[in-house]
């Protein structure tokens, strides 16, 4: 029985408006803009976390990456004759950053080397990654056949390789490849698993495996290929010593990440002479994503506060004149026996409908924009149900408080003054 | 209580007691009531008369529970309603009171059912007992044919007809007319007074303000009014 009441006050309310259809629709214009502009930010917002967060996972949330990097000055040296470049961190890195840390769970030491593999006929470029299971921990991939590196592996000194999918399937054909010979340079390994892989960059950080790796125990690849890389070029040996190229580092709880990784970004600056090394933070994407997001929050909810504000003050005036312009019916009402605040009802649900229905009009236009935004700009938006309930009841919101002055004006009206005649 | 309650239901249904009602138009003070005693039969037909200026709509406004007195008491039904405050007088015209005005005043963007309904959505009636009852009320004034017109598709005599329509949607006992026949040609009037003389036959209590004298002899009671007090009651109806 109420429920209907209400519906039918909701519907005599549309009638009302749909007596001046122009006029409701101009009045909304401030109200669609507005909502327009919440979802359009919160979807903006939410994409710009959930792209930092996927590519956080992708990283490893409690992650910190340290990669060696070649420093301008020996770039420079490197390309005038046959030259030694000595750089990147060492394996006296690895340990003193393992031990001098206990926030630190565990690391992981990356070692890499370039060499053709060759499974029967068929070759591929490949990038050994001579580590220990630790990667495993830390670069979370699905294992897709057999299984990862072990200790033993390390400790027997076995010649055992584990593929991408990728190298798998350019090498053969994927379950069988277990158990293969894997020729890599002028040594077998024998192929122990096939685990997924990523590559490529995940905001400015590029991601720790690639999808020509083959995984080899430590140990193993510098058994067999040293810490010396040559590289021929146009009549020039290129030739590099690098203990390691990459040291991942996993601390117990996410609020270690970052003065864990101020740590070793000093200690390694404290041994070594040049800067041939970065300390990359995962973490830092979602500061990053963080700030886009309070761009837009700043840009567009102006935009949303303005606009609402005004549709807000239209809708009054809209309503103000109605009052004016309805004072007679007003008295009809009253005399006939409305109460007060049965008049409220009827000019605040009047009210509510016109902003709800400049909302729902603002979603429609506000569910564009996102589109647009990830059209042209390439920003990764989300549209949630958040983002299209909050705009509904911020409409709702800005019907009630820029209604109800007209409403209460509306039920003051004395019946005897409109209802003289003159 | 009782006793009183029960004399005033009995016979008489609108008391006033030295009811006054007083404006104060800058330092000078109006007596629109100046000081009333006087009491309205139930089932009885009033026409109230007078110059203009005397007071007729301030003791129809009164009466009708529009408006309140400066002093003096207003007793309906047994209940002294000076006291009340807007809600309850609200309710008291809901519940018991029909208005008929010159100018009819229906809600032009209404149609004639939702107009007659009018007090039905405020009693808190269904849209389809409420329809039923404007179709009832519409043929007994003539309009059955009109329900979905707006008033301003129908001439005067007719609005009039929805008004009376619309004051008798909610049973009331007293039906407030201020100058039903106003602005109506002399026949037409005629039509709407003999309506009101039917619904009196029936039982209810009619208070009427009106200028013609051929209008006000279809009462029962003339009361005559000047400067805010009785000047005389004619007619024993
Ligand atoms: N709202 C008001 N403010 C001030 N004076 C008023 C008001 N309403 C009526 N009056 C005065 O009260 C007196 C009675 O008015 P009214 O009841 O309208 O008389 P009638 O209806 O008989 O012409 C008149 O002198 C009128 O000027
Ligand atoms: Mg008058």
């Amino acid at each position: 029985m109420h429920q209907i009441k209400i519906v039918r006050n909701i519907l005599l309310g549309i009638e009302n408006l749909l007596l001046h259809k122009l006029r409701s629709l101009l009045t909304t214009l401030g109200i669609v803009f507005g909502v327009g502009s919440v979802v359009a930010m919160l979807s903006v917002g939410e994409g710009a976390s959930k792209e930092a967060m996927d590519q956080i996972r992708k990283l490893g949330s409690n992650n910190i990456i340290v990669s060696a990097i070649k420093s301008i000055d020996d770039e420079a040296a490197s390309t005038t004759h046959s030259h030694m470049s000595i750089y990147g961190l060492t394996y006296e890195d690895h340990v003193r950053v393992a031990e001098s840390f206990d926030t630190i769970r565990q690391t992981a030491p990356v070692k890499l080397v370039r060499k053709e593999g060759r499974l029967r006929e068929r070759a591929l470029e490949l990038r050994i990654v001579g580590t220990t299971p630790e990667w495993f921990e830390l670069v979370r991939r699905p294992v897709l056949a057999g299984r990862v590196l072990l200790e033993s592996d390390e400790e027997d000194q076995l010649a055992v390789a584990v593929l991408t999918e990728f190298g798998a399937r350019r090498l053969l054909a994927a379950e069988s490849t277990i158990g293969q010979s894997l020729r890599l340079g002028s040594d077998y390994f024998e192929v122990v698993g096939i685990v997924k892989s990523e590559s490529g960059q995940a905001g400015n950080i590029q991601i720790p495996d690639e999808q020509i790796d083959a995984y080899i125990p430590i140990g193993v690849a510098r058994k067999y290929f040293g810490d010396i890389t040559t590289r021929r070029t146009a009549g020039t040996r290129e030739r590099e010593m690098v203990d390691l190229h990459q040291i991942i580092v996993q601390v117990g709880s996410i609020d270690d990440v970052e003065p864990t990784a101020a740590g070793i970004e000093n200690m390694l600056g404290n041994f070594h002479k040049k800067k041939d090394y970065l300390v990359s933070v995962p973490l830092a994407l979602l500061r990053q994503a963080e700030a886009t997001k309070r761009t837009f929050n700043i840009v567009l909810g102006s935009i949303a506060g303005i606009s609402l504000l005004v549709g807000g003050i239209g809708i009054m005036n809209i309503m103000l004149a109605s009052v004016t312009e309805r004072t007679q019916e007003i008295g009809i009402r009253r005399a006939i026996g409305a109460k007060r605040r049965q008049i409220i009802g009827q000019f605040l649900i009047e009210t509510v409908v016109l902003s709800i229905i400049g909302g729902l009009i603002g979603i429609g236009l506000g569910v564009l924009v996102p589109f647009m935004i990830t059209y042209f700009a390439g920003m990764a938006t989300v549209i949630t149900v958040g983002s299209i309930v909050l705009p509904l009841v911020i409409s709702f919101g800005v019907g009630i408080i820029f209604g109800l002055y007209p409403a209460v004006r509306a039920a003051n009206v004395d019946p005897i003054v409109a209802l003289r005649h003159e | 209580m009782s006793a009183e309650a029960e004399s005033g239901c009995d016979g008489k249904i609108v008391q006033l007691e030295d009811a006054r009602k007083i404006y104060q138009m800058g330092n000078q003070a109006v007596n629109a009531l100046a000081g009333i005693t006087l009491s309205f039969a139930r089932g009885s037909f009033w026409a109230i008369m007078g110059p203009s200026g005397s007071g007729k709509s301030t003791m129809m406004n009164v009466l009708g529970c529009l408006d309140h007195l400066t002093s003096g008491r207003y007793v309906l039904e047994g209940q002294d309603v000076s006291t009340l405050d807007d809600d309850s007088l609200s309710e008291l015209r809901l519940r018991l009171f029909g208005f008929i005005f010159q100018s009819f005043n229906l809600i032009p963007q209404l149609t004639v059912q939702r107009n007659i309904e009018l007090p039905l959505y405020y009693l808190g009636w269904d849209a389809h007992h409420s329809a039923a009852r404007a179709k009832e009320l519409a043929e007994k004034v003539g309009l059955e044919e009109r329900l979905n017109h707006h008033p301003t598709e129908l001439s005067g005599g007719q609005m009039q007809r929805v008004a009376i329509a619309r004051a008798l949607a909610n049973e009331p006992e007293i039906i407030f007319a201020d100058e039903p026949t106003g602005n109506l040609d002399t026949a037409t009037g005629e039509q709407i007074l003999r309506l009101l003389v039917e619904l009196n036959e029936q039982g209810k209590t009619i208070i009427m303000v009106t200028h013609e004298s051929y209008i006000a002899a279809h009462a029962g009671r003339r009361l005559h009014m000047l400067d805010g007090l009785v000047e005389r009651i004619e007619g024993d109806g």
